[in-house]
């Protein structure tokens, strides 16, 4: 059964078309990568599938739901069972917030705390930095006081904090040090794990997504190219592009 | 160096907010009364000397200052609690609201601050009022500006796309995020546009526009000691060398403020 849905979905900038036509469904319980060079519109796509943006034409559905369209009061549903984890934590946490507040963010909005069975905010703000390995006296403190890893481990307990279904990662690695690359990516991979979460993994790292993914769609232009089984599509890629892609992963001669 | 400036900024200020405050508790002599003891020259017991009317030229600098930090405190007052919020409302809607407000603001903009106090003190008579809503009006444009160029700033920021995701709502992001944001800018500009004011409001008074007689504000000092300019030119230094100091103050502590809160020249530090 899919939990997300994109139907013929366009989307252009002026005169650039960054999406053209997109058709995709995520399984509950999927983890999905989205691979493709910069441009290729990955980015646009999550953020129409997060509602983020309206499409040109298209439509996005949200657990048989219609998202796409829909003014943002009506968008409760979505808002607390669908969240983010953007690029770079130094530009997705207020600098001016404490810590405790970006987390329970999610929990004080009012389209979003009427899906919620009323969750005790203190005791989520606690279960979910011990999720994320934080210590629990984070919570008093402001983002610049954290290391990179750390704020993006922040950013991540945002995105559980109202217990989510799916979660979407926009290149969550990309702008940390590789020493902490590893330990992040497989805390996401431990937490989709044990929360039975679906997920949504845009990378540039081939290695990572066949690694953290069951299942890949590669974007070019746009366009999906290339789609199926992370295994199959990796080993025996269908088109040209995604040959060149795999084929530009570093790897050590031995 | 950036500290020096801000430090002397603050020390200039708080000089002025001294003597403003002091005025309400005590002066050396009365700043109104006229008495036979005119134009003296500074030294004792007027230290600086008397004007045309025999009134103690120290006492009235204490009120003047007074003065200035109402007229400061309120005509910026005023811009800010009107400019910030349309600069917001303009950044974060955008589209049609936004070209229609800074349309209005450039409009009021190019309006000359001098021919509005005109306008306003022929309508409603020369007072401290018309001059403070004189200049509070012509400052609202620069709020709007400053508020509506941060809000842009913020709203393209991935927290903001973080609190959308979340289900916050407009105001919760207007109030939450954009503006602890753009506040120090607005501090900034607020302590800029100070120094306009009392400036304005200086010239204001030196052309009668301004604070009727006979309460001394610095303006009306000054136009006052142009009657003995030739004979007595000290006397135009006073409440002249109090304005400069002034507007300098508020300047530098306003230049200091942008370097002491700029988050991108604390973060290399």
């Amino acid at each position: 059964m899919s939990i997300l849905r994109a139907e013929a979905v366009s989307r252009c900038f002026g005169a650039f078309p960054a999406l053209r036509g997109i058709d995709l469904e995520v399984g509950l319980g999927q983890r999905l990568g989205i691979v493709g060079e910069s441009g290729a519109g990955k980015t646009t796509l999550i953020k129409l599938l997060a509602g983020l943006d309206q499409p040109d034409s298209g439509q996005v559905w949200f657990d048989q739901k219609i998202v796409s369209g829909r003014p943002e009061r009506d968008l409760g549903f979505l808002r607390s069972s669908l969240q983010i984890v953007f690029q770079d934590p130094r530009s997705s946490l207020n600098p001016r917030m404490r810590v405790g507040s970006i987390i329970t963010e999610p929990l004080r909005s009012k389209r979003v705390r009427r899906e919620l069975n009323d969750i005790d905010q203190r005791q989520r703000l606690g279960e979910v930095l011990k999720m994320v390995d934080l210590p629990a006296d984070s919570a008093d403190r402001y983002p610049h006081e954290f290391s990179g890893g750390q704020r993006q481990r922040i950013a991540i307990a945002r995105a559980l904090a109202p217990k989510p279904q799916v979660l979407i990662a926009d290149e969550p690695v990309s702008s940390l040090d590789v020493s902490v690359r590893a330990q992040v990516i497989n805390l996401l991979a431990d937490l989709v794990e044990r929360e039975g979460l679906t997920l949504l993994f845009v990378s540039h790292d081939l290695m990572v997504v066949r690694h953290l993914c069951d299942s890949v769609i590669v974007m070019r232009a746009g366009e999906i190219v290339e789609r199926g089984q992370s295994a199959e599509v990796f080993e025996h890629p269908q088109t040209d592009y995604t040959k060149a892609l795999w084929a530009a992963v570093p790897r050590i001669r031995v | 160096m950036r500290k020096a400036q801000l430090n002397i900024g603050l020390v200039l200020v708080g000089l002025v907010i001294l003597a403003g405050v002091l005025s309400l508790l005590w002066t050396p002599y009365d700043p109104i009364r006229v008495t036979s003891n005119r134009l003296l020259p500074p030294g004792w017991p007027h230290l600086l000397g008397t004007d045309g009317m025999g009134i103690d030229i120290a006492s009235r600098l204490l009120i003047g200052a007074r003065y200035c930090l109402i007229v400061g405190v309120i005509s910026v007052g005023v811009a800010a609690v009107v400019g910030v919020p349309l600069g917001m409302l303009a950044g974060m809607r955008g589209g049609w609201l936004d070209e229609l407000t800074m349309r209005v603001a450039d409009i009021v903009y190019a309006f000359p601050a001098l021919l509005l106090a005109m306008l306003l003190a022929a309508a409603f008579g020369a007072s401290t009022g018309t001059a403070m809503a004189a200049i509070g009006i012509a400052t609202i444009p620069a709020f709007a500006r400053i508020a509506r160029a941060g809000t842009l700033q913020v709203v393209a920021s991935d927290f903001v796309l973080a609190a959308k995701a979340a289900g916050t709502s407009r105001w919760g992001i207007a109030a939450r995020h954009v503006f602890p944001n753009i506040a120090p800018l607005v501090g900034v500009q607020a302590s800029v546009g100070f120094a306009m004011a009392i400036l304005a409001e200086a010239a204001l008074s030196y052309l009668g526009l301004g604070t009727p007689r006979p309460t001394p504000t610095w303006g009306a000092m000054l136009r006052d000691a142009q009657d003995v300019w030739y004979t007595q030119p000290v006397q135009a230094l006073w409440p002249g060398l109090s304005i400069a100091l002034a507007v300098l103050g508020f300047n530098l502590l306003g230049d200091g403020m942008r370097d002491v809160l700029d988050p991108r020249l604390r973060e290399v530090k």
